[in-house]
């Protein structure tokens, strides 16, 4: 069972959904027993990182995420899910993040050219980084996943799995042994998408 | 770098797709999931649904379509028709809607665009303008293009991207249905003013028309079109590959 980890932010229709259509069984929830018993984690969020962040600690749940991380419990963080699992974020302040990957998130207007828009939003390709990570499995370099973000993954060159180029290449996904992240919506990232969560998910893979 | 994208438009009325459709290898052309399924299958970026009922009933049949289509296909979807109020946002969002498309809503109660980007994030709210030009001025138009308001589209668009407005649909009233082209004019303008993805809407009758939308404005995101679509004419992997041999960067 893989658990998705509802802390009151964003809509988990389509992911739950997307997970139902690769064939894993999935429950949406905030209970930290059920957290454990899950063979698996997936970390979603849309938002602001720091409502995100303080919804995630006080509620206890940061805790159960790295712990059970730290046992070795595969993890997927996905969109803002994906930036929790830095050290820290400078969205609208400083604020921490889970501290499971070395890195902090940063807002896109550092790094991309002025005249470009920002969100980042639409179709983008992926540049493989490092080895071809198990997450990528069942895709090839230069597939298009769909982007909606404004801030990055900065100093992550340890865990990066794969980058898109918006005039600088922009952190857009990361994988260190057991725990990994998608700067962009697999679930609405059509095929390709599903077939991210497919490898993520399936039995004796990641 | 992000790919320009090709959005085709649904309506939906008592659950079915109104305007006519015709594709091989469809059973039922005016279901909405297999149709969202035939977009998603044959390169569709996003999909628009707008709802293009009025009772509560018939809404909440929407609702329903929305759900299955939402957990059938997984490329973005954006909903319209009758989003009035944050409640409205609030029940399409959670039937699997990744944005929301405002237009006569945002003109009766100006506070909504703000209300609903303070909730669910600027990139949720898309403000959809149908615009006509009366004496030489882009208005703003209401009731799906009946009604004048008088606004001043330039300024109206503007005020709604400051309040939160994350991506603006231009639906030129001037080239709608006329399949002579998008209108550049118009778009050009609202290109100018903004800085939030801009996507034309109104006039596309023919592949030659997106590559002249994309090479005359490369600030333009996405193209919108519906009965080219829906009758054929235009198929969307063929338009990409003209995109392609015109050095237009599509996903493909």
């Amino acid at each position: 069972m893989i658990a998705i980890i509802d802390y009151g932010v964003g809509n988990l229709f389509s992911l739950k959904s997307s997970l139902a259509c690769v064939g894993a069984d999935a429950i949406v929830t905030n209970d930290a027993e059920t957290i454990k018993s899950a063979e698996k984690i997936i970390l979603p969020g849309v938002g602001a990182f720091k409502d995100a962040s303080d919804k995630l600690f006080s509620s206890g749940l940061a805790d159960v995420v790295i712990s059970e991380a730290n046992n070795g419990k595969p993890l997927l963080g996905i969109c803002l899910g994906m930036q929790m699992l830095f050290e820290k974020s400078y969205e609208y302040g400083e604020s921490k993040g889970l501290g499971l990957l070395k890195g902090e998130i940063k807002p896109l207007s550092d790094v991309i050219d002025k005249n470009l828009k920002i969100p980042h939003i639409g179709w983008n390709s992926l540049k493989f980084h490092g080895e071809k990570s198990p997450l990528f499995k069942y895709i090839n370099e230069n597939d298009y996943v769909y982007f909606v973000h404004s801030f990055f993954a900065s100093g992550c060159d340890d865990s990066l799995i794969a980058t898109a180029e918006y005039s600088a290449d922009i952190t857009a996904a990361v994988g260190k042994n057991n725990i990994f992240g998608c700067q962009f919506h697999p679930e609405k990232s059509g095929n390709v998408g599903l077939n991210i969560l497919r490898a993520f998910c399936e039995k004796g893979g990641i | 770098m992000t790919t320009k994208r090709i959005i085709p438009c649904l309506d939906v009325k008592n659950g079915r797709v109104v305007k006519g459709v015709n594709f091989q290898g469809l059973n039922d052309v005016s279901s909405p999931v297999e149709l969202a399924k035939y977009y998603s299958d044959n390169g569709a970026d996003e999909l628009v649904f707008y709802d293009i009922t009025a009772s509560f009933e018939e809404r909440k049949l929407f609702s329903d379509i929305l759900c299955e289509v939402a957990s059938t296909i997984f490329i973005p979807l954006t909903v319209g028709g009758g989003i009035n109020t944050v409640e409205d946002f609030d029940r399409v969002l959670k039937c699997g809607a990744d944005k929301v498309s405002v237009n006569s809503g945002a003109i009766k109660n100006p506070s909504l665009v703000y209300e609903a980007a303070k909730l669910y994030g600027d990139q949720c709210v898309v403000l959809s303008v149908d615009v006509k030009r009366v004496d030489g001025i882009f208005r703003v138009f209401a009731k799906g293009g009946r009604e004048n308001t008088g606004i001043e589209a330039i300024e109206w668009i503007k005020k709604c991207v400051s309040n939160g407005a994350g991506e603006i649909v231009v639906n030129s009233i001037d080239t709608d249905g006329v399949k002579k082209g998008f209108d550049l004019e118009m778009l050009d303008a609202v290109c100018n003013a903004v800085s939030v993805p801009v996507i034309a809407s109104g006039g596309a009758g023919n592949k030659q028309h997106f590559v002249d939308l994309f090479k005359t404005l490369p600030k333009v995101d996405a193209g919108l079109a519906a009965s080219i679509f829906h009758f054929g004419e235009v198929e969307i992997n063929d338009l990409k590959q003209e995109l392609k041999s015109n050095r237009i960067c599509t996903r493909i």
